[in-house]
């Protein structure tokens, strides 16, 4: 069993409510922030952890915050990104359903570190269930002295506020995320100026994922040295992978960085092997965004060593040969996924995603979701192919955000992988569906 | 006016307005927009008329025209009106891999309506979306704040019998049933 930071209390009936938590140690990262710690040395610990963004950026956490401009009489603020939308990805959502005082423990000592005021976390508005949970952690977080004035009987004083956001994948970018928290399109600006300059209300502003700020708990607690000696290389501490498709047992799963994907896939312990018993043909490893890579390459890199559950390991090779760690969204397909109908599905969402500022992603996304789409009915043509690896390479680079990347990316890595079952489709004619 | 109801919230409506708008710094109360809509949306019948718009802009204090362009930008936001039971089938990929296309097939069947449409009734309106952060137990779908997770044809048989004896209106904004975790 590896080590568990942000789910070891996770079968402890009655974790969601206040009491239940606190006697099992909460809150406590919070007391020690404050009553000993300068904030400066709390950023400190978060950067001796090595912690790296959990959203899917991989960004080193420590770092984002030290970039912060601290400009005299001017607020700054945290904005917990909790938009979670990328396809595979349903870890935040397990977080905040189960263990939302986690969440506000975080917040709370990340913001003492930031000299933040006030907080906000943006959740998408489909989770408005979980809304509700939030909102009563929040309730009993201010009954007991951990919000409002003089947290802990110190000079800090912080408010945290839940705001919904209402269906747009595009809010999980950062920039799209803060100009949908001022009530606008959600549209991601152009940086510079970067959201720790001039984020929310042109405020200084951080924005982390739920799992980032969720690992600072333990690593104020424990240190960022007993943090960082978990996981392997630049790779610290625990990610919590999000399983999904044809596996014994998708869920959420909290594992030390390092571990065999082979492992993850076919141990009882994780994803309990293949559904029916049928051979593994693809995974997409770190949400819909990431590269997908067939068996043999997702289980070994080129080199013929294991291929790991790490930032590193699941790259090594490039986009060539590796993928992506991503937002750790895991999306495991059998022998009879027909992937280029899985990459139209894809395309399809990235086309109703698109926000439609940039042409290259507005136009683009279209354009390869009615290719797919021809070549699945049959009426492709031998030149689609390289048409449609022509178009991504357009999109590429060629955005404001990377939504433009995330909707290319997945057409490169199947067309280069999978080359053979779109030629197929032009040969046999199949009508698929 | 709609359906002959005067557009304006309940007091008690209104105060919970004025509390989501207190989250907000002073001058910034334009942050309310997407929460308001919500609320707007759960009292006024489940949808977004261009009055109803005209009304949150005059709470808010903002153009309507920065009301219409939100609420066109959001896909939660329903600008048409639509059945007391609205039906979100998740059909992106996680959900595809473990039978969502065989689901909504059979929800069309059933309700003997396509995609987008509602019952001439007006209690059912199915529509398709993308990922709700569900994958780990599909196929799901969601109505009004509850999801429906692994779902066979009979247990989401048996869920449309039930909104239908319900017969009730569920917005996002009603109390979600127990989960059990």
């Amino acid at each position: 069993m590896g080590k568990k930071l942000l789910l070891k209390y996770d079968n402890v009936p009655g974790i969601r409510n206040y009491d239940v938590y606190r006697s099992n140690g909460g809150y406590a990262s919070v007391e020690k922030a404050v009553k000993t710690m300068t904030p400066e040395a709390v950023t400190e610990e978060v950067k001796k952890s090595g912690l790296r963004g959990r959203g899917g950026a991989g960004f080193p956490t420590g770092m984002k915050w030290s970039f912060l401009a601290k400009p005299p009489g001017v607020e700054r603020y945290l904005v917990c990104n909790a938009d979670e939308s990328e396809p595979g990805t349903f870890k935040d959502r397990y977080l905040m359903e189960r263990h939302p005082h986690l969440l506000l423990e975080g917040m709370i000592t990340s913001s003492y570190a930031l000299g933040a005021k006030i907080s906000y976390i943006y959740i998408r508005g489909e989770y408005y269930y979980i809304i509700h949970i939030l909102e009563k952690a929040i309730e009993e977080a201010y009954a007991n002295g951990w919000l409002g004035k003089n947290i802990a009987g110190s000079e800090f004083s912080h408010d945290i506020y839940v705001h919904v956001g209402a269906g747009a994948y595009i809010c999980g970018e950062e920039t799209a995320l803060l100009e949908s928290l001022e009530g606008k399109r959600g549209n991601p600006r152009i940086k510079p100026p970067f959201p720790a300059v001039a984020g929310l209300y042109g405020c200084p502003t951080v924005v982390n994922n739920v799992e980032t700020i969720t690992a600072v708990v333990p690593i104020i607690n424990d240190g960022g040295e007993e943090y960082a000696k978990i996981g392997i290389g630049k790779s610290t501490g625990t990610k919590l992978i999000s399983a999904s498709g044809h596996i014994n047992k998708p869920g959420v799963y909290e594992i030390e960085m390092g571990v065999p994907v082979e492992e993850f896939i076919y141990s009882e312990e994780y994803c309990g092997g293949i559904l029916g018993g049928k051979k593994l043909k693809a995974v997409v490893a770190g949400g819909s965004s990431v590269p997908i890579l067939p068996a043999d390459l997702i289980l070994k890199t080129t080199n013929g060593e294991p291929r790991l559950m790490s930032y590193e390991s699941l790259s090594d090779g490039g986009f060539a040969t590796g993928t992506m760690l991503g937002s750790g969204g895991f999306i495991v397909m059998d022998e009879t996924t027909n992937i280029v109908k899985n990459l139209w599905n894809f395309t399809r969402f990235y086309h109703h995603e698109s926000c439609g500022q940039c042409s290259p992603c507005r136009e683009g996304t279209g354009w390869m979701e009615k290719i797919l789409h021809r070549l699945l009915e049959g009426h492709g043509k031998i030149s689609d192919v390289d048409l449609l690896f022509d178009i991504q390479s357009k999109i590429e680079g060629k955005t404001i955000c990377p939504l433009g990347d995330a909707a290319a990316w997945p057409v490169a890595s199947a067309i280069r992988h999978f080359r053979k079952e779109f030629e197929e489709l032009v040969k046999t004619r199949e009508l698929v569906h | 006016m709609q359906n002959g109801k005067q557009i304006k919230f309940s007091d008690k409506t209104l105060e919970l307005v004025q509390r989501m708008m207190k989250r907000y710094p002073e001058g910034k109360h334009k942050s309310a927009l997407i929460p308001v809509l919500h609320i707007a949306q759960a009292e006024f019948d489940g949808w977004l008329s261009a009055e109803v718009m005209d009304y949150v802009a005059s709470i808010i204090a903002i153009q309507s025209v920065e009301v219409y362009e939100v609420a066109s930008f959001y896909s939660m936001f329903n600008l048409k009106p639509i059945g007391k039971c609205h039906i979100e089938v998740c059909r992106t990929s996680s959900c595809w891999l473990r039978g969502a296309e065989e689901l909504i097939i059979h929800l069309e069947k059933k309700l003997n309506i396509k995609v987008g449409e509602t019952t001439a009734d007006g209690m059912y309106t199915l529509k398709t979306v993308e990922c709700l952060g569900s994958c780990g137990t599909a196929p799901m779908m969601q109505v009004g704040p509850d999801y429906y997770e692994n779902l066979t044809f009979e247990k989401t048989d048996s869920l449309l019998q039930r909104f239908r004896s319900e017969g009730k209106r569920k917005t996002y904004l009603d109390q979600p049933e127990p989960r059990t975790i």
